[in-house]
């Protein structure tokens, strides 16, 4: 029985760190959909991205991959303001008959991207090899009666910590900086916005790069703990997707809440069904979403606040 | 003239192989025609419907793994797929059309790739039942000459070109041009538009799923990742169409000659072979920016183009 009791305890660990990377993965494509109202499909790829800017920088001038986190995340800001500003942005003025252009368009970047990483860097397995990889804390070492062993990656817990650190930056720029908030009044509605004198154009801009460097961050997280091949960002894409979707279109908490939640989900059918079928547990909670919770986590979010 | 320009031109096409083309050359004739079919069948929800889906690799994958498992596990000649398709695919239509459908624009879309994906790992995991990742190949081919599936072939093109211009020409595709064109209008002038865009997911899902039952017995192999493919298949088949012209009879068959000729003479080049992803993307890039209907649907934009240049 405690066998069990640990087994699931560990999942649930492993699965709620794993879901705090997941989440800032989600915060970005949320933010760029609240503002732009258009799925970005290259969020992968632009994580993907990162994580090569990250495994360089580590092969090259030796610099841990933690710390990357701020050399990828300026670089991804200027990759995402510069698709914007001349792919995107172009796009948004032509007339056409579908209205999904722009969703085709950052397809094709995407691709793009993914070949010429596979290119430059070829289609090998990737990985950086740290020391600290495969140290852990584990729970009978602080805790000697304790009925089970459980335990605690190194590489997991920091990425994790520094995830929770952007995230609670990014809630303090969106909330109490003049540029955060004329963010969120773009998202919430553009017209009143462009009234009152916000730069809509600019906001786009910046909000795309943002989105961009908060995937980009979550590059540098992933690679310390996760291998790296050219065509992984297709993947991230979908849990970014997914995320969005049940954490409810647009909404920042319900990202985060969202991206926990699928990291447990997907921890958990990876422990009890087989690795193979993670991905399939992805979606089942994704179609559940669908069918039992259109709105997504923020809706029920809103109910409980607009109940009292 | 222009009424009987399709029976010209399938006229024309029926007379093809007679002018002796080599084996390559008729392999990149099907696969034209082949990518038309799934062209035009995308065309029919994307074009006309509006919904655009990036998901069309479940259904060819439906249709490729009926005619697949049919000699696998029965035994039976995978030709016996082309007419079991219509049944197993509207199976699957209907079950994505019920999870799908509920969503609008970019979330439909997006639901269903997503969908593509769950199909394609669900096949990579029921090994017993698909040959999971090995796949499954059909021992005996039926004919050697490549001639006889260039008529199967074309007759479902040709099939598929006439149901679609009855289709849109008839109350049906007004119905799905009203919803493309604004489904909170439609709706309240009384279109169900629910089951319009079931009966539009249907109809293209089939008819794809005619083509993957057909590609499982031209190449005699499938496995999930070819069949199910994200890039090569979902992708691809929005490029033909974006590329040859969104809501066109013929914009679907000018998209399939480029991409299907592009793609070969990219691949055969060896030091471009590998970037063929790259120059896909960067045309679909260049076509949403500067004709963003497509080849066909922007014809007279094109024209103007040249003719500006030419007289100045």
């Amino acid at each position: 029985m405690s066998v069990q009791i640990e087994v699931f305890l560990q999942t649930l660990i492993a699965g709620l760190l794993l879901g705090g990377l997941y989440a800032l993965i989600g915060l970005g494509m949320t933010i760029i959909m609240g503002v732009m109202k258009i799925i970005n499909l290259a969020h992968g790829e632009l994580m993907m991205v990162a994580m090569y800017i990250a495994y360089w920088v580590f092969v090259l001038f030796h610099i841990d991959p933690y710390l990357s986190v701020f050399i990828s995340m300026p670089l991804l800001f200027f990759l995402g303001v510069g698709l914007q500003k001349f792919l995107i942005n172009p796009v948004l003025k032509v007339e056409s008959i579908l209205p999904e252009n722009q969703v085709i368009l950052t397809v094709g970047i995407g691709m793009v991207l993914s070949n010429l990483a596979t290119i430059f860097f070829t289609s090998d397995y990737r990985s950086t090899p740290v020391d600290y990889a495969t140290k852990a804390w584990y729970l009978t070492d602080y805790w000697k009666a304790a009925p089970f062993e459980l335990s605690l990656s190194f590489s997991w817990t920091v990425s994790f910590i520094i995830a929770v650190i952007i995230t609670i930056l990014l809630w303090f720029f969106l909330a109490k900086t003049d540029m955060g908030k004329s963010i969120r009044a773009t998202a919430q509605d553009l017209d009143a916005a462009l009234l009152m004198g916000v730069n809509v154009k600019k906001m786009r801009v910046i909000t795309f790069g943002i989105g961009a460097s908060l995937v980009g961050a979550a590059g540098s997280l992933f690679i310390p703990i996760y291998y790296l091949y050219p065509s992984l960002g297709g993947q991230f894409t979908l849990i970014a997707f997914v995320i969005t979707i049940l954490g409810g279109l647009g909404s920042t908490v319900g990202a985060i809440i969202g991206g926990l939640i699928l990291g447990v989900f997907e921890s958990m059918t990876a422990t009890y069904l087989g690795m193979g079928w993670a991905p399939v547990g992805r979606f089942l909670i994704f179609v559940a979403a669908l069918i039992f919770l259109p709105g997504g986590v923020a809706s029920l979010l809103r109910r409980k606040r607009f109940g009292k | 003239m222009k009424r009987f320009l399709p029976l010209i031109i399938l006229a024309l096409l029926a007379i093809l192989p007679l002018i002796g083309l080599s084996t390559y050359m008729m392999h990149i004739v099907i696969l034209v025609i082949m990518w038309s079919v799934i062209g035009m069948a995308w065309n029919l929800l994307g074009g006309y419907c509006g919904q655009v889906s990036f998901g069309h690799a479940a259904y060819f994958g439906a249709g490729a793994y009926t005619a697949g498992i049919l000699y696998f596990k029965l035994g039976l000649s995978p030709w016996w797929g082309l007419p079991l398709t219509i049944i197993v695919v509207t199976v699957v239509s209907l079950f994505i059309g019920f999870l799908c459908l509920r969503l609008r624009g970019p979330f439909f879309a997006l639901a269903t790739l997503a969908m593509g994906e769950v199909f394609r790992v669900t096949s990579e995991n029921l090994v017993d039942f698909t040959g999971g990742d090995l796949g499954i190949l059909i021992q005996e081919r039926t004919w050697v000459e490549k001639i006889w599936y260039y008529y199967i072939i074309l007759f479902i093109a040709a099939g598929t070109f006439f149901l679609i211009k009855k289709v849109i020409e008839s109350k049906l595709g007004y119905y799905f041009v009203a919803i493309r064109e604004d489904q909170d209008a439609a709706e309240s002038l009384g279109i169900n538009t629910t089951l319009y865009k079931t009966i539009a997911l249907c109809l293209s899902g089939i008819l794809t799923g005619f083509a993957g039952a057909f590609y499982t017995n031209y190449m005699g192999y499938i496995d999930p990742k070819v069949v199910f493919a994200l890039h090569d298949i979902s992708i691809v088949t929005i490029m033909v169409v974006m590329v040859g012209g969104v809501a066109t009879y013929w914009g679907p068959v000018i998209g399939a000659i480029i991409m299907v000729f592009l793609a070969e003479i990219i691949r055969s080049i060896p030091w471009l072979g590998v970037a063929h992803h790259t120059f896909f993307g960067i045309l679909l890039i260049v076509i949403i920016i500067f004709l963003s209907n497509g080849i066909a649907g922007d014809f007279p934009k094109i024209k103007r183009l040249f003719r500006i240049r030419g007289t100045s």
